[in-house]
């Protein structure tokens, strides 16, 4: 049998738009991907236990917040600590250029900002996912 | 027994996670460590909750779980969605109304796709529930895809099923009789807020009282508010009742001889098809044989016999 890829798209803290987050997961849906989907107001504790226990390749992380610097870098953060290093993590939202650099030294493999393809999200999984 | 099986008997999370993955993806490993964990299956208690789209399943397993949470017991929860046809993907969304469960060492959630099985559950489901049995899970959720009529698998799985109803389906309730309405060991009503709930209740009994006067044990009917945790210990209080009344009568062992039945069935199935039309030795004479129908060089009946009688002789 086919091995899906399966991603969990989450967003973290007290940000309430999740349009962004469920258009991307319909999207990964149709790429014949399994994405779980927790909705809003998520710690970066409720993230990775969720990713552990659904076993998953992905985490999408959507933020429109501006506190990505702090929330994404959480995130990859304590799933170091928990010694995951086979979780390809992704952000999306409104990040300003200048803040991408150090998110993919923290470990934000790809950041996806307002106007990016839907294809290019599931092109950059595919290609960059890591088992 | 290899490592990841007995990382599972340790309850060790990641594992538990890992051993579901193989499983739903018929990986050779799954099926070694499946053989060892068998054994020291068969303690968890299993609850099957089954009912239409929005009719707050997931919000009232979340109420669930807290409850038994709360009197120190072990709780897995197998929330099923299903896959679509087309993409092969799924959106699972069923965690959505349990977040605050998300960071509780004593729970256990698995999203699951149908993955092209019909009836309600997946493929792997029983292999879902061994795993979180012998973990040292108490009790077992499983949350089938929200149901028209037919999908009425869950009793295969379930030591007690829990049909979900809500208020204002009216007439619907008696167009499917047939297949939902036959198969549940507890009725709720959920969402007992809104307006119509004495009917539906009212309607629910009528049909207990046609369909099971010859039982001996009449069917309860709870009324609950997942959302406001209205009505959840009583239904706990059924579910045991249930609990009791099956081993007091020996349906206990029947039904869960039953599952078995399904499991290996279910397995002997998946193997049975993986092998004729995943592995090699088949693929190349079904791609032709199926030209060979279309082409009405031979019949589809002619054709599986030729399949069929490579197995079979």
């Amino acid at each position: 049998m086919e091995k899906k890829i399966r991603v969990l798209v989450a967003k973290p803290g007290l940000d309430g738009h999740d349009r962004g987050a469920k258009v991307v997961a319909r999207a990964l849906r149709d790429a014949g991907m399994e994405v779980i989907y927790t909705g809003l107001h998520q710690t970066a504790d409720m993230i990775v236990e969720t990713a552990i226990q659904e076993d998953v390749d992905v985490i999408g992380l959507s933020l429109l917040s501006g506190a990505h610097m702090t929330l994404f870098v959480d995130v990859t953060k304590l799933l170091k600590d928990r010694g995951i290093d086979n979780v390809l993590v992704v952000g999306g939202g409104i990040v300003p250029e200048e803040d991408v650099p150090e998110l993919k030294k923290a470990g934000v493999a790809g950041v996806f900002g307002p106007g990016t393809h839907c294809d290019d999200i599931v092109n950059f999984i595919k290609t960059n996912v890591k088992r | 027994m290899n490592d990841i099986a007995s990382n599972v008997l340790n309850g060790e999370p990641r594992s538990i996670a890992r051993l579901i993955t193989l499983a739903e993806n018929n990986d050779p490993i799954a099926t070694d460590a499946m053989k060892g964990i068998h054994p020291k299956t068969g303690k968890a208690y299993v609850i099957g909750i089954t009912g239409v789209m929005g009719s707050g399943k997931s919000t009232l397993i979340f109420e669930l779980t807290r409850e038994y949470r709360k009197k120190g017991l072990k709780v897995g929860i197998i929330a099923i969605d299903p896959t679509s046809p087309f993409s092969g993907g799924a959106l699972l969304g069923d965690r959505i109304r349990m977040t605050e469960l998300a960071t509780d060492e004593g729970v256990f959630i698995r999203s699951m796709g149908t993955r092209g099985m019909l009836g309600g559950l997946t493929s792997a489901v029983y292999d879902v529930v061994e795993i979180l049995d012998a973990s040292g899970k108490d009790i077992i959720l499983v949350e089938t895809v929200g149901v028209g009529q037919a999908e009425v698998d869950v009793i295969k799985i379930a030591d007690t099923t829990l049909v979900v109803l809500v208020p204002g389906l009216g007439d619907a309730i008696q167009t499917i009789k047939a297949g939902i309405m036959e198969i549940a060991d507890i009725y709720v009503v959920n969402k007992a807020d809104r307006s119509g709930v004495e009917q539906t209740v009212a309607e629910i009994e009528s049909l207990i009282d046609i369909t099971c006067s010859d039982k001996d044990r009449k069917i309860p009917v709870i009324t609950t508010v997942a959302k406001e945790n209205i009505g959840t210990a009583d239904l706990l209080e059924e579910i045991e009742n249930h609990k009791k009344y099956l081993k007091k009568t020996k349906m206990f062992n029947v039904q869960r001889r039953k599952r078995y039945e399904a499991e290996l069935v279910e397995i002997i199935r998946k193997r049975l098809m993986n092998f004729i039309f995943d592995e090699s030795t088949f693929k190349g004479k079904v791609e032709s044989l199926i030209d060979q129908i279309s082409k009405k060089e031979i019949d589809p009946y002619t054709a599986s016999e030729e399949i069929l009688g490579k197995i079979l002789k």
